[in-house]
């Protein structure tokens, strides 16, 4: 991995770690959920920018870790960090079995067996309302995600220690993400995306590649699913609906498909569009739709995909 | 209620949402059929054309009788008109690409709701049923007009494929639908083709929407389950083929009637959701389907 690589990205997450020092208190809880998204979006990229496999369906991954992490520490008496690796096992649990029967579907058809599959998923989750409690959602109380590490403490609730939480999760994803397309994993992903039959004929297992990419984009999913549960307490059935399928495919569009750092750019962005735009309207919405409709006609590869086609080749 | 009353109420539900099936997920069929495209705004057209039947109820003095005639004029006009200016400008320009014309018709669809939401508000809208004849049964009466969608919606399946078989836009189409380079090597105007099956399939699902917004409500986010729907039949059918589509609005209609009525209406829309995935997974072509080539 070359230096200038190491030091964009080490650069990307200092400049977030100073942040919190300059940042109202609003910017930083801001600042963190768009930080908890964005490893929702690295994984999304994975399947979708890197082996070229667009899913309608990813809310499905995120509501697992979401309701994962909230049932575990409400109901089943699990301490935070339990929490957060049965989450994580919930997820890859679901996207291998999820990734086994829908890549079984090529294009079009793999779009919608994603969407309606995550459909299903919205209509369970309201289907056992007695248990997720539907639309209002799970409040998880601060007693129950309290824990203590390292002999301390962790209260969860404090806005300061949250915000550096999501840093350290964000840079550990951006560090995978970084180490997998850089691994021969990514080269493939990237070959099956440009010609999938070729890379069968090179003798690669095309079908256990995309499975890998499947799960390991289910498994960024739920994680942040339960980082979000845990650190904001709450966990709805809002966020298993079709708009949630559509943010991760929006922010990785923006910012730019099948680059490492186009998803956190693009979910910045994008929350800064949202709140911008609620500033004088209640449809906020509509700039979500228009944004994709210019980005598929004006700007397909998005910003750091064009960056890097004029000018900063070396750009994962 | 006994069980027979009850599992006739049920099948009685069940025919009329079938016919609501089979009349929403038409336009669909048609456009994915011929163009080999999705249009996820489907569902908004639809919703544009409930909305509309509910301004025009409003706008027209005279009875709901007359608003409904002028509403079966309005929307699809107008619906159709936003149709063509969408194929235009959207889809004729990323050349009809399969996953670039989902995501710039995901696009439009949060585009047309949002409008909606703006310009009608977020309240439910009903809108009369043209007349109120309620046919007396035994144990319950049952509405006419639901009937007369039933009636509706078997003339327009009907109408649709007499055109698609038996006249020569029907040909051109098909011709179209089987062999895209071939159809413009013998002087087929194919985009003129696209253009009008576009506009076709949108002003159909308008006509539904104009005929079952008084069994529902019109609200702006009306739209996504006409067109979960519209897959689920779509699919389950056999992408593109009109006959599959109907066969499986029955099936799913008549099932989702009864699970609705003995069990719970979101374990019947678990269910049929399932079935499409499973569907799409071990028989992409659907029930009816030939493959696509």
């Amino acid at each position: 991995m070359t230096a200038r690589i190491v030091m964009l990205h080490g650069a990307v997450i200092l400049a977030l770690f100073l942040l919190q020092f300059v940042a109202s208190d609003y910017a930083v809880l801001t600042i963190t959920r768009i930080m908890v998204l964005a490893i929702y979006a690295l994984g999304y990229n994975i399947l979708f920018g890197y082996a070229g496999l667009l899913s309608l369906g990813h809310a499905m991954f995120f509501a697992t870790g979401l309701y994962a992490a909230a049932l575990g520490v409400t109901r089943l008496g699990m301490a935070v960090p339990e929490a957060f690796l049965f989450a994580l096992a919930c997820g890859v649990i679901v996207s291998f079995v999820i990734g086994l029967i829908a890549l079984r579907a090529n294009g079009v058809a793999f779009m919608i067996v994603t969407l309606m599959f995550s459909q299903a998923a919205f209509l369970t989750v309201l289907y056992f309302g007695d248990i997720t409690r539907g639309d209002e959602g799970i409040v998880i109380k601060d007693s129950e995600r309290a824990f203590s590490a390292f002999g301390t403490a962790v209260n969860l609730a404090d806005p300061v220690l949250r915000y550096n939480i999501a840093l350290a999760f964000l840079a550990v994803a951006i560090a995978l993400c970084l180490v997998v397309v850089r691994s021969k994993i990514g080269h493939v992903l990237v070959a099956i995306r440009e010609n999938e039959n070729r890379t069968a004929m090179l003798g690669y297992d095309v079908k256990l590649y995309k499975l890998i990419a499947f799960v390991l984009s289910g498994a960024f999913a739920a994680f942040s699913g339960a980082v979000y549960a845990l650190l904001f307490a709450y966990a709805g059935a809002t966020l298993a609906s079709i708009q949630y399928s559509i943010n991760p495919l929006l922010w990785t569009l923006l910012g730019g498909a099948a680059t490492v750092l186009g998803p956190v750019l693009g979910t910045a962005l994008m929350f800064l569009l949202v709140d911008f735009a609620s500033g004088f309207t209640s449809a906020s919405l509509l700039f979500v739709g228009m944004v994709l409709i210019l980005l598929v006609l004006f700007f397909p590869k998005g910003i750091l995909g064009t960056l890097r086609q004029r000018w900063w080749r070396w750009l994962p | 209620m006994a069980f027979f009353p009850h599992l006739l109420l049920a099948i009685l539900e069940g025919t009329v949402a079938a016919a609501v099936l089979a009349l929403s997920a038409l336009g669909l069929s048609l456009v994915f059929g011929v163009m080999r495209v999705v249009n996820v705004a489907h569902g908004e057209f639809f919703m544009l054309g409930a909305m509309l039947a509910w301004w025009v109820a409003k706008m027209v003095p005279g009875g709901p009788a007359i608003g409904f005639i002028a509403a079966l004029i309005v929307a699809p006009l107008v619906v159709g008109a936003l149709a063509f200016v969408t194929e235009r400008l959207l889809l004729r320009r990323i050349n009809y690409d399969p996953e670039a014309t989902i995501v710039a018709t995901i696009g439009l669809m949060f585009v047309i709701q949002q409008l909606a939401l703006s310009v009608f508000g977020a309240d439910a809208k009903a809108v009369s049923a043209p007349f109120a004849y309620r046919i007396a049964l035994p144990w319950f009466g049952f509405s006419g007009y639901k009937l007369f969608v039933v009636v509706a919606s078997i003339v327009i399946l009907l109408a649709v494929w007499w055109v698609l078989a038996k006249t020569k836009w029907g040909l051109v189409m098909r011709v179209t639908q089987f062999d895209r380079e071939t159809a413009t090597a013998f002087g087929i105007p194919v985009n003129q083709v696209y253009s009008a099956v576009f506009v076709a399939g949108a002003a159909l699902v308008a006509v539904a929407a104009v005929l079952i917004v008084p069994i529902q409500q019109a609200h702006y986010l009306m739209g996504l389950d006409p067109l979960l729907m519209s897959f689920i039949v779509v699919i389950i059918g056999g992408l593109g083929s009109i006959k599959g589509s109907v066969i499986a609005a029955v099936i799913i209609g008549l099932a989702d009637g009864i699970i609705s009525m003995f069990f719970s209406p979101t374990l019947a829309s678990i269910i049929a959701t399932l079935a499409v995935a499973l569907v799409l997974v071990f028989r992409p072509q659907g029930l009816f389907g030939v493959p696509v080539r």
